[in-house]
């Protein structure tokens, strides 16, 4: 089966790897295989595969990584944009 | 915990024995706690058919708090999953046999990984929910296992923190939890990929098109109300003449943007849904277009090209938000994506509302 890819560039995800303390979380909770271990240390090895969902971020206890995490839903982001708050799906 | 956490939440209760999949009761130190089994039955499995067509969906729930899964004793795993009937259900499903406790969220009958995404299935919930369900008297060890989906709400380290359990977090698909479990918890890389196979495209179709077709069937009855009160014939034949072909249009986008493009997605040219979509659409509009071509002759180059635009960003729409559905787009992927995309998509609809239009009093 041909592979699913969305958009190149477009995701938020940062990372700071002076902060890691090589618990391996981040490599345990993301589906979609983003971060590695490497020397003990997390790496990104598929940035272009982050769908922002925002496990890794939750589960990293010294907040090395940062992402704007959120539901990509048609109906949440419409209602983002005019500013209302409302149910995303 | 940080937050001021609701009224009631952490109070001790146990979820009724008297829900329909309720096959007993098992005495534990805390109370009679309510067995399922792991077999489903036409009950269960009509429900799941129902909310597949989006009846009821908001309400296949199940009682939040503690269950016991087959004979579970103080030793026995601890599996975590939402108040979604359909997730509760594919958990037991999958651990038929085993003996296990499983405690639900109550995440509002949502699944779990949207109910992640939302934060209901979230640290602040578990640790109530262990609370409330007295877990620390129920078993003697100190770990839960929890699906991997549901880390995007679930911090690890804050649950052990605030409720001295340690989590675990378990396969993506609970079809692997059984090998999970025998390999000590331990995930191969493997089952901590989420893909999105035919099959799961497959029976999110339903849904998809009953929504779209809530949001496109008001537009079609004014189309065709439109047509038949305009054009100088009989109302009910200037509907059929005027009228039926936009419909067939917004029905053939709707068909092109929730069946094709879902089925289709690796195969479809293009990486933004609403391309997909809109080259689903633009593919779907010539097939039936040449098929039907002897009856397309009575009508202007206006109105046919005033049905394509309809098609095409019909479609392109609903490609689009099959992507709230997909489990691989990003929130930022989506923003840029509407961003240039839903320009494009009113305009041509406004255009090819504004040519149909003007083919009704120029025909």
């Amino acid at each position: 089966m041909a592979e699913l890819r969305y958009l190149e560039d477009v995701v938020t995800l940062e990372y700071d790897q002076d902060k890691c303390i090589g618990c391996t979380m981040c490599t345990i909770v993301c589906p979609h295989g983003v971060f590695q271990m490497e020397a003990k240390k997390a790496v990104i090895v598929a940035r272009n595969v982050c769908m922002e969902c925002g496990a890794c971020m939750r589960n990293c206890p010294t907040g090395a990584i940062a992402v704007e995490a959120g539901e990509g839903c048609v109906r949440g982001i419409i209602n983002d944009f005019l500013g209302i708050e409302g149910p995303c799906c | 915990m940080a937050k001021p956490v609701p009224e009631g939440a952490g109070v001790f209760r146990l979820p009724s024995a008297k829900q329909s999949f309720v096959l007993d009761t098992l005495l534990t130190p805390v109370g009679a706690v309510p067995v399922v089994g792991g077999e489903l039955v036409w009950r269960d499995l009509f429900g799941h058919y129902r909310v597949r067509w989006n009846i009821g969906r908001d309400r296949f729930t199940v009682e939040p708090g503690l269950y016991a899964l087959g004979a579970p004793d103080n030793n026995s795993h601890v599996m975590v999953t939402a108040n979604y009937k359909m997730s509760f259900d594919f958990l037991r499903r999958a651990l038929s046999g085993s003996d296990v406790w499983i405690l639900v969220l109550d995440t509002k009958g949502v699944n779990v990984w949207c109910a992640a995404g939302e934060g209901t299935f979230g640290t602040e919930e578990l640790v109530d929910r262990i609370q409330a369900s007295r877990l620390q008297e129920v078993v003697s060890h100190r770990r839960l296992i929890v699906p991997q989906l549901g880390a995007t709400g679930v911090a690890a380290f804050e649950v052990k923190k605030y409720s001295g359990f340690s989590v675990c977090y378990g396969p993506v698909m609970v079809r692997d939890l059984p090998s999970f479990l025998e390999n000590k918890c331990r995930a191969t890389p493997e089952m901590r990929i989420k893909r999105f196979p035919f099959k799961e495209r497959l029976v999110l179709i339903p849904v998809d098109s009953m929504q779209a077709l809530k949001q496109g069937l008001p537009v079609i009855f004014a189309l065709l109300l439109l047509a038949g009160f305009t054009g100088g014939l009989p109302f009910l034949e200037g509907m059929r003449s005027y009228g039926f072909p936009p419909a067939f249009a917004i029905l053939t986008g709707i068909a092109a943007g929730t069946i094709v493009t879902p089925l289709l997605l690796p195969w479809i040219p293009g990486r933004a849904f609403s391309f997909k979509g809109g080259f689903c659409g633009l593919v779907l509009f010539i097939l039936l277009y040449i098929s039907f071509s002897s009856s397309t002759l009575n009508y202007s180059v206006l109105a046919q090209f005033s049905w394509l635009l309809m098609t095409l960003t019909v479609s392109s729409w609903f490609g689009m938000a099959f992507t709230g559905a997909s489990t691989y787009t990003s929130l930022n992927g989506v923003r840029k994506e509407m961003l240039r995309a839903m320009p494009v998509q009113f305009a041509g609809m406004l255009t090819g509302i504004a040519f149909w239009t003007a083919s009704l009093w120029m025909d």
